[in-house]
């Protein structure tokens, strides 16, 4: 999310996925997308068929690849190599959207000179707190700009705020440029030097791909962006499940902006969610540290005593983000009703506060050690689906009480009886106390409600069949049990029993007992208090109590009563603008201003998208344009000014505090201003550009049972990396149990180079044993050419390749491939590092006693 | 069922249904093998696994009347190891000339008012006749498993849904248009045009189902017919399929020699004697 976030303003998917057919180069990287979002995938075949490029950079060949017209294999764990050789071609080239770049990025913006690059500290940026583990990012700032507001850098705290990813300008308004680029401190120059040793030969060094493929992709790119031409970019948890994720994500964001592809048909960032309502599940999130539209959790670090300190120490001063206020109170008006008033800080005060990093790994560690006493698990199953998930199911054993709901009984539900720990006597089954509820749940045809897809789009689905037995959907549990809560608390005067007392919990039923889903939706979208109408968008929420509002960004969803627009069904040729609802205000391209040059013309008549219609004084076009629709193009910026007035008619990152595309992030990313190029934690490459090899403010969580292979470890010689398949789901739970999925991919299986399975002396279809300092796992060989390895300074590293799909339950069984993975995670938002590790594979199995 | 049984020759006939499938768009999803199973509700064969690059399932049969393959082409994508991977989802090709309906000694096995080729459930009498009467191992007697009811099982190109006006399960799921259905007529006109724009593109693609490859030897058009990049063995497709009753010349002969060369063997000994 930050990936993307800091630098372009909101962590979502840029674009729509109709619109990929309208790319003239599409890149693939960090994705299986045939195989993992084959309905999405339709519209890179469309695009193929109308003449467009596709490019497919991944360790593996993959259907993805077996469909794409250049298929370029890396060496897992490079990614940012390859991307920032793309950053320094297009610079030295000159191929970038120099206009473009600089009129809506900081190109031409001025950097503190007192930073300095990793190329000056031998691998670290200027600011770092090496015995903490943190960067300072004071010199990253713009010129003359005051410091942000000191980031809850705590060690235990992993959130940012928004106010801190898009910036909090403080200091003088607008902030000093060199429109030319060429002050030594302007984000131009500083960029062009960090670059400029990942060269053609760099690449192929450190990602074994050969000089002649890497300019292929790079001058595919060169052609296909520009004012006629536009190429896309296509990711999924290839590029996320990094010690250096978001940074790799940024540098793709950084490419897109130099390239001129953001906010223009063909162009932009898919950021391709794992599974159904993900993107949803971080607008309302499941997320610790964030509030439903991406409002920071209150915290004890930072200044948020009193709404009055939250909303100034969260409010930025320029941008959209200027509105925080009314989204914050329209929330707790909607949390707790009438119960919330300006005389109690609108119940500010029964928001829970952080006090630590309750992020899963941190949730986990201290579950290990019983301080937690309960856990529900809806829709996960951390005994497949975690990273070290031998880890996950001891610390299953430590809770009190579980309740697991899902549609099978899952591993996480049977840990303490058949888990691989049980079978080897390294838990009891007496021992465990843990008590286990397992409750069925409702899959998606069998209730009412909407899931939010990878381009922000909201869609309503019925209830189409009765769900089996006692099965029921989240609504009904989670309100019941609030319902039930409140009462075991009704008399009670403590600051738990007031949380529960205060909530506005009133949810008209339907016959069968459930919440009438359509009424959370209402609520979600936000109403006037008085008169309970709807709100016709988030422009109409306010600060003072008289709105409500579940979660500004998907209001307009249901503008009016009987308007549910997440059920809206028209399709057209262009955008499907009346096809469900997209956030925000129904946008399907995010940052569209930027398909109009500064004055408000299109770029061209090819990649036209909006408009100003200088007679109607207004934008204009195929989509709802992502700018206010009134300001025109010429609107200067005013100096001094606070919220929108602070940023010009030709400023389209209106989420960002200057309105720009950050090529360089003065704040919001806690490893650095700009991508650079770190080894896995544990790498069979060593990496020679730095002194530093890995990402200094990396996250590990000492433990015993969580080692490292050291670099370069020969007892762990090959690189190994994790991913899906189409016939199964995730951790399984809604495949393995599915005849007809099941028989499709029956078993786990290594995939391995043909050359790796004559070293380790087997044949196609036999059994290795895979091994990391963490765990063993046993797997049936796949040997085939789709692998094979990279060759990286002067040596050969083959690689191992493991879909992660089975457990110990359902139809098909079959080891979790997430055992072998350890617990690390990178600095911004607590993401593993299941993608590039390090592992050893030996003939046999493994010997267990059943 | 349908009482309009017709032989009309079906690539003429403007009835004629089928399937055109489109290699070159195939993803390997295996969205058409659930689809179809789940509409048709077909059981799990089995939960073996094959090694055989993706494809556990394997062949059609009883209870799989979709099956995609997959073939791993060693080097043929260049350095590196890399490889092409051909995909390619298979189905009964409801032919015009099927040998299946021409063995059925029961009248089970029909030609429908879609001018597709069903078993009549009801009146199959599991003798098996058509099993290797077809020319492309697509239709299968059911004798192993929970639902074994012996008798013989195909594609049914979705009747059921064709009657109520909805296209076939498996093209309806198919996300990528690799399966389409339609008039036999259209899709061939489809078909013929693909086929140029895919050679204009520089793939070897070709079109099987037609007298030139797929269904010559008297099987005529094929009411399922397939755009392919690589040669038909590769997809598991023979690449010149016959008739049972063009295999019985050399058979007949064999048998008339036989009897010519006793008959005088016996003569002879007759006569010695």
């Amino acid at each position: 999310m930050p990936g993307l976030g800091a630098r372009l303003g909101r962590g979502g998917a840029t674009t729509a996925e109709n619109d990929l057919g309208n790319a003239d180069c599409i890149v693939i990287m960090g994705s299986n997308m045939a195989e993992n979002h084959p309905v999405c995938f339709r519209y890179v075949m469309k695009a193929r068929e109308r003449g467009a490029t596709i490019i497919h950079v991944d360790p593996r060949f993959s259907r993805t690849s077996a469909l794409a017209d250049r298929f370029v294999r890396i060496r897992p764990g490079s990614d940012i190599v390859f991307l920032n050789g793309l950053i320094r071609y297009a610079i030295e080239n000159e191929t970038y959207f120099k206009e473009y770049v600089q009129a809506y990025t900081n190109a031409t913006t001025l950097i503190n000179p007192e930073f300095q690059d990793v190329e000056d500290l031998d691998g670290v940026f200027s600011g770092l707190i090496p015995e903490e583990g943190r960067y300072d990012n004071s010199s990253w700032q713009y010129q003359g700009q005051t410091e942000p507001p000191s980031p809850p850098m705590h060690e235990q705290l992993s959130s940012m705020s928004y106010a801190q990813r898009v910036g909090n300008l403080e200091g003088k308004w607008p902030p000093p440029s060199d429109p030319t680029m060429q002050d030594p401190n302007c984000v131009f120059q500083i960029l062009r030097r960090h670059v400029s040793r990942y060269t053609p030969e760099l690449v192929e060094e450190l990602c074994g791909v050969p000089q002649e493929e890497f300019l292929a992709v790079a001058e595919a790119i060169s052609r296909n962006s520009g004012r006629e031409r536009t190429t896309a970019w296509c990711y999924a948890v290839g590029w996320t499940q990094h010690t250096t994720g978001p940074q790799i994500i940024g540098a793709c964001a950084l490419l897109q902006l130099l390239m001129g592809n953001i906010g223009r048909p063909g162009g932009g960032i898919m950021a391709l969610r794992g599974h159904a309502s993900i993107q949803g599940s971080t607008d309302i999130p499941t997320l610790y540290d964030l509030l439903p539209g991406y409002l920071a959790m209150p915290n004890t670090f930072d200044k948020h005593e009193t709404l009055h300190d939250y909303i100034e120490t969260e409010t930025p001063k320029t941008g959209w983000w200027h509105n925080l206020p009314r989204y914050m109170v329209s929330l707790l008006k909607a949390y707790y009703g009438e119960n919330a008033n300006p005389e109690n800080d609108f119940c500010y005060d029964l928001l829970p506060k952080l006090s630590g990093d309750y992020s899963t790994f941190p949730l986990f560690l201290a579950a290990r050690a019983g301080a937690v006493k309960g856990l529900f698990l809806m829709g996960q199953n951390p005994a497949v689906g975690n990273v070290d998930a031998g880890f996950m199911r001891e610390a299953l054993a430590h809770l009190d009480w579980l309740v697991v709901r899902d549609l099978f009984e899952i591993e996480s539900a049977t840990f303490w009886r058949d888990s691989p720990e049980v079978k080897s006597g390294r838990l009891k089954t007496a021992d465990i106390k843990t008590e286990v509820f397992l409750m069925p749940a409702a899959v998606a045809p069998e209730k009412d409600g909407t899931s939010t897809n990878t381009q922000r789009l909201i869609q309503w689905h019925d209830r189409t069949v009765e769900p089996p037995g006692d099965a029921t959907g989240e609504p009904w549990f989670i309100y019941h049990l609030g319902r039930r809560l409140r009462e075991m608390y009704a008399g009670e005067d403590t600051p738990q029993a007031r949380q529960l007392q205060s909530l506005d919990w009133d949810y008209p039923l339907d016959e069968r007992g459930e919440p009438v889903v359509e009424e959370i939706l209402k609520e979600i979208n936000g109403y006037t208090v008085a008169d309970r109408k709807q709100l016709p968008g988030y422009a109409a929420a306010r600060d003072d109590g008289s709105t409500a509002c579940g979660c500004w960004i998907y209001s307009g969803v249901y503008p009016e009563e009987g308007k549910n627009l997440a059920r809206s069904r028209v399709s057209d040729e262009q955008y499907s603008l009346g096809w469900g609802f997209a956030w925000p205000s129904n946008r399907r391209i995010l940052y569209n201003r930027a398909s109009a040059d500064p004055e408000g013309r299109p770029w061209s008549e090819r990649k036209k998208l909006i408009w100003w219609d200088e007679a109607e004084g207004k934008w204009t076009g195929h989509d709802t344009p992502d700018f206010p629709v009134d300001k025109a193009p010429n609107v200067p910026v005013k100096e001094d000014a606070e919220g929108m007035d602070a940023l010009s008619g030709a400023d389209p990152f209106i989420m960002m505090s200057d309105g720009k595309g950050w090529l360089f992030t003065p704040s919001g990313l806690r490893d650095g201003p700009l991508p650079t190029h770190y080894e896995p934690l544990e790498s069979p490459v060593e990496n020679p550009l730095y002194a530093q090899k890995t990402n200094p403010v990396a996250k590990y969580w000492p433990r015993r049972g969580n080692r490292l292979a050291r670099q370069q470890d020969p007892n762990f010689p090959y690189a190994i990396t994790t991913y899906r398949l189409t016939e199964h789901h995730t951790a399984g739970g809604m495949s393995r149990w599915v005849p007809w999925l099941a028989e499709l991919q029956p078993s786990f299986f290594a995939e391995i180079s043909p050359r790796l399975a004559a070293r380790v002396g087997v044949d196609n279809g036999d059994w290795v044993v895979i091994s990391t300092p963490r765990n063993e796992i046993e797997a049936r060989a796949l040997v085939t050419e789709r692998m094979h390895a990279h060759r990286v300074r002067g040596k050969e590293v083959e690689t191992v390749g493991l879909p992660y799909h089975w457990g110990y339950s359902g139809l098909v069984k079959g080891d979790a491939a997430n055992d072998l993975v350890s617990i690390v995670a990178e600095p911004n938002v607590s993401i593993e590092e299941a993608k590039a590790f390090t592992c050893n594979v030996r003939k046999g199995r493994l010997r267990r006693e059943l | 069922m349908t009482e309009t049984i017709t032989l009309t020759p079906h690539s003429s006939s403007p009835t004629a249904k089928g399937f055109l499938t489109d290699t070159s768009l195939c993803i390997g999803c295996k969205a058409c093998e659930v689809a179809c199973k789940q509409w048709n509700q077909l059981p799990l064969d089995d939960l073996d696994w094959f090694g055989t690059s993706y494809d556990n399932t394997r062949k059609l049969g009883a209870t799989t009347w979709r099956h995609v393959t997959f073939a791993e082409v060693p080097g043929a994508g260049g350095a590196g190891g890399q490889t092409n991977w051909l995909m390619m989802s298979d189905v009964c090709k409801h032919c015009q000339h099927a040998g299946c309906l021409e063995a059925c000694p029961t009248g089970a096995i029909i030609r429908t008012e879609f001018n597709t080729v069903v078993i009549q459930q009801d009146v199959c009498n599991g003798c098996g006749y058509c099993v290797p009467a077809c020319p492309y191992g697509v239709v299968d007697l059911n004798v192993e498993g929970s639902a074994a009811d012996g008798k013989a099982h195909k594609c049914t190109l979705c009747y059921d849904r064709l009657s109520d006006g909805l296209e076939p399960a498996c093209a309806k799921a198919c996300p990528t248009d690799s399966i389409i259905f339609g008039d036999v007529i259209e899709l061939q006109e489809r078909a013929e045009r693909r086929v140029d724009d895919l050679r204009d593109k520089g793939l070897p693609a070709y079109l099987y189902g037609n007298e030139e490859a797929g269904a010559g030897g008297g099987i005529g058009n094929l009411g399922a017919q397939f755009i392919l990049l690589d040669d038909s063995a590769r997809y598991n497709l023979p690449a010149h399929p016959s008739l049972p009753q063009d295999r019985t010349f050399g058979a007949v002969a064999a048998m008339a020699a036989t009897a010519l060369a006793l008959t005088a063997a016996t003569a002879w000994a007759f006569k010695k004697s």
